[in-house]
């Protein structure tokens, strides 16, 4: 049982398996971390390079961990891996011309449907076609009678 | 009018979006395939030492581009599918059609010369990527991965994965003739 939930918890701890070892300065370690979170791996395409155990992933992370010791800005190493591997690998795609539909499109479909209630909306407030018609005279005689019966028979 | 629109917006929701699932759909389309940003591009720069202990050459960018076409493959003799891929360029090689360089990609230089032992050398040349730093350069996302690099050191086509005699017939050889 001990040994079973030792297992347990040692598999808990795989994802740390797949870290490189700490930067000194821990604010260069700390924009490693947040660069390695937004760059997707290029094999097991859904994970970031922060948790892939790919190896193209770790000799990425080398990558960018060399790159900041050496100086390099966030901008620079972003760039030099899009001139690599594209737009692609960022997981936040670049805010660009080409980009707009991806970036607003759900906004503005959103804003559609929200106007779409909206007029649908004050057009009912105008105009209450759902409001029940009032009772025709014969109508209204059918009720009273039904109802008549009804308080007749449970009295 | 402008009700008669607001009636057929339905259909024309539906139509696009049929549209798009068909697309999706399509067979011949593969979701995982990442578009390649070095197509049209020079090829990227590296200089790299042949492998140790072998008499070929190294190869650089240098190699590349000198009024001569070449197939830049990168492999490595811990991958399968590199195996699988090896008789094409042997037959290439052996026709004589091209040039042919490799890149022994992230090897044991013992392995990689026992590899090329025992299923014969198609390349001219093969640089030794170690570190893989140079895979990176090329964009790989793993081996074995295979380029076509024109006269003027641009490349032309990127293959994923290993060549079929399919791909060759229908994908390389078609480039090849329509470079020289």
């Amino acid at each position: 049982m001990k040994l079973l939930l030792t297992l347990l918890l040692l598999c808990l701890a795989l994802p740390l398996a797949a870290q490189e070892p700490r930067l000194d300065d821990p604010l260069l370690e700390e924009r490693a971390r947040s660069l390695q979170r937004e760059i997707r791996c290029v094999v097991c395409q859904n994970e970031s390079i922060d948790s892939s155990q790919a190896g193209i992933a770790r000799d990425l992370r080398r990558l960018v961990r060399e790159r900041l010791v050496a100086g390099d800005s966030d901008e620079e190493i972003r760039d030099f891996l899009v001139a690599r591997y594209g737009d692609y690998v960022l997981f936040r795609p670049p805010v660009r011309s080409d980009t707009w539909i991806l970036w607003f499109g759900p906004a503005l479909v959103l804003l559609a449907g929200a106007a779409g209630i909206a007029i649908a909306v004050v057009r009912r407030r105008r105009n209450p076609q759902g409001a029940p018609a009032a009772l025709k005279p014969e109508e209204e005689a059918q009720l009273e009678e039904l109802l008549g019966k009804e308080s007749g028979e449970s009295s | 009018m402008l009700k008669r629109l607001l009636f057929i917006l339905p259909l024309v929701i539906f139509a696009v979006g049929a549209a798009f699932l068909y697309w999706g759909l399509n067979p011949e389309r593969d979701p995982s395939a990442i578009p390649s940003v070095l197509i049209d591009e020079a090829a990227p720069e590296f200089s790299l030492d042949s492998i140790r202990g072998s008499d070929l050459p190294g190869l650089s960018s240098a190699d590349l581009g000198g009024g001569e076409v070449a197939l830049v493959n990168i492999f490595a003799s811990w991958c399968l599918p590199c195996r699988a891929e090896h008789p094409i360029f042997m037959g290439l090689a052996e026709e004589d059609r091209v040039k042919i360089y490799g890149i022994n990609y992230k090897d044991a230089p013992e392995d990689a010369l026992a590899w090329l032992e025992e299923l014969g050398n198609p390349y001219a040349a093969i640089g030794a990527d170690e570190e893989g730093r140079t895979g990176i350069e090329w964009g790989i996302s793993g081996v074995p991965e295979t380029f076509i690099v024109d006269q003027e050191g641009t490349i032309r086509y990127r293959h994923v994965g290993p060549i079929h005699p399919v791909d060759l017939e229908k994908r390389i050889l078609p480039i090849l003739e329509r470079l020289e």
